[in-house]
């Protein structure tokens, strides 16, 4: 039936990831390292919130750009915590997840053939969005010498003038890599300088372990430039809920609105009531499981150094991201062999562009007693390799 | 002001007190001499009191009993309570003693093999204290969450995909 298919959504490359999933579902006494989302359950204020508003029988549509008191909460909370200033009335839209976010963006400024700029590697939907919005996806590729963070002569590299978006994803995911003010400065001028719309992704933005997150709609004259997408899925555990938001000039926004009025309504009613939650009281909780993290991102480096493995140390985010090529194995090989021997799984680097190759991504949402052990048996894996 | 590297290290060793300096280490970031005499100094301090253990005596079928007991005193002439609290934390069946706001003055944790143990305890050395007015013991009959740890209903097991983008 392949002949009814659009040429566009037949050229979807199947995600890395799928085949490892396959492989590892068929094994017993897995530890996987391989989930992009926390290993707490959303705190539980928020789970109470929910429960409640389905008590009293809040089951409808909200408006199509989302609650407004969730978007006057969010409005205040960016304002306090990330120094962005938006009008909750026309400059923010509740999504779908920060993915939904993305799509519309993509959908809303290309026209086929645009080019969208996309550093390599990152998260997968991207490309995706990119491409089915019909733009034409460049990479550009990071480095583990920069400590994956994009330098400004690579997106020089990259560029091409139908070049109309550049994507940013600080701190990344695979590479747990963040950007300072210092590191985005370079990348603001390049976009002025080259008329470039930033889609900047931080939904681990509040996964920061050293210093504060800079926003890069933050950043002089970026405000118009910047979609600022971001989401609760990550720093408040909610990624079952999918509820994420986006924020910036109200020409983008309401014509995002518009498309998302067409395909989606609104985001599920019971999840934005959790979310509006966790702003007004997810704090400590939130912080909390930052405490986790931050131990947790620690031992793993230093697991990972101890078995000769070059690893830089991620400052964001919730992974780790080892250079594996010393073991004359490729990502998917070593991947692939490590869930066979050890019963570990990892994602290849490669799942994330090509870029990601030599590495593997290593997720630490998981309890110490089982990073421990990964970490035990990748060591094994890797001492015959050495 | 607590720092936040000492933050850190506070709270990786409240979650596991059992771990070595190296293993701190590793897990705050911060060097082993610098935690070494920071713990040090934290103990003379008496910042970190005990390192302790919290047990489920349930699952032991070790029988105790828990009672709270609140007591209205009559506070001495230039003494006040902190002289009355000092005499009742002497007493070993008596493990925690809280000045209260509301009706009664003191709240006493007390812990004993059975409600006969409790209640002679209050009978015997208790009650005939001179500053005591009045007491109201209530039992403890099942202890489902301390020290922030759930000890009853199900553990919550989200269930995660093995590997998500």
């Amino acid at each position: 039936m392949k002949q009814y298919l659009s040429p566009l959504a037949l050229s979807l490359k199947p995600s890395g990831i799928r085949k490892f999933f396959d492989l590892a579902a068929t094994m017993e006494d897995v530890i996987s390292l391989g989930v992009g989302e926390p290993d707490f359950a959303t705190p539980w204020v928020m789970r109470e919130a929910a429960i409640y508003s389905l008590e009293q029988g809040q089951t409808m549509y909200t408006s199509n750009a989302g609650l407004i008191e969730l978007r006057r909460e969010l409005a205040k909370y960016l304002a306090k915590h990330q120094g962005l200033n938006y009008n909750p009335e026309k400059e923010i839209l509740i999504t779908v997840g920060a993915s939904e976010a993305i799509d519309l963006a993509m959908r809303a400024l290309i026209n086929p053939g645009d080019g969208v700029l996309i550093p390599d590697p990152s998260f997968v939907a991207y490309a995706g969005c990119a491409t089915l919005a019909g733009a034409e996806v460049h990479y550009v590729p990071t480095r583990a010498e920069h400590d994956f963070r994009l330098q400004v002569e690579d997106l020089q590299l990259a560029y091409t003038p139908n070049c109309k978006i550049l994507v940013l994803s600080y701190p990344n995911n695979p590479t747990g890599a963040i950007m300072t003010r210092e590191d985005l400065l370079p990348i603001a001028r390049f976009a002025s300088e080259h008329d470039l719309i930033v889609l900047s992704d931080e939904i681990y933005s509040d996964l920061t372990y050293a210093g504060n997150h800079t926003p890069f709609a933050t950043l002089p004259y970026m405000n118009n430039r910047t979609l600022h997408v971001s989401g609760f899925s990550k720093a408040y555990a909610m990624t079952g809920w999918r509820v994420g938001y986006v924020a910036g000039h109200e020409d983008f926004i309401q014509t995002m609105t518009r498309i998302h009025q067409y395909t989606i309504m609104c985001a599920p009613i019971m999840a934005q009531v959790a979310a509006l939650e966790g702003l007004r009281s997810g704090e400590s909780a939130k912080r909390e499981m930052i405490m986790e993290y931050d131990r947790r991102r620690r031992l793993m480096v230093n697991g990972f150094r101890e078995m000769g493995l070059n690893c830089f140390e991620p400052l964001g985010a919730f992974y780790v991201f080892p250079e594996i090529s010393v073991t004359g194995l490729s990502s998917d090989e070593f991947a692939e062999e490590l869930l066979k021997e050890e019963r570990v799984a990892v994602v290849p680097g490669t799942a994330f562009g090509p870029g990601g190759e030599g590495h593997i991504r290593c997720s630490y949402a998981y309890s110490t007693e089982q990073l421990l052990e990964a970490l035990n048996r990748m060591n094994r894996f890797v001492k015959k390799r050495l | 002001m607590l720092s936040a590297e000492d933050r850190r290290l506070l709270y990786v060793l409240s979650q596991d007190c059992r771990l070595t300096v190296e293993q701190l280490s590793i897990q705050t970031g911060l060097s082993c001499d610098y935690i070494e005499k920071k713990i040090q100094q934290w103990e003379k301090d008496k910042v970190i009191v005990k390192y302790s253990v919290l047990i489920n005596h349930e699952k032991l079928e070790d029988d105790r009993v828990t009672a709270l007991i609140d007591v209205k005193v009559l506070p001495q002439r230039g003494q006040g309570y902190d002289k009355i609290a000092q005499r009742f934390q002497k007493f070993p069946e008596i493990k925690s003693v809280y000045l209260m706001s509301g009706d009664f003055d003191l709240c006493l944790v007390v812990e004993g093999k059975n409600m006969h143990d409790i209640a002679q305890f209050v009978s015997d050395k208790l009650s005939p204290l001179d500053v005591i007015e009045t007491t109201s013991t209530r039992f403890i009959l099942r202890r489902y969450k301390d020290f922030g740890i759930e000890f009853h209903g199900e553990e919550e097991r989200p269930q995660r995909l093995m590997i998500t983008p």
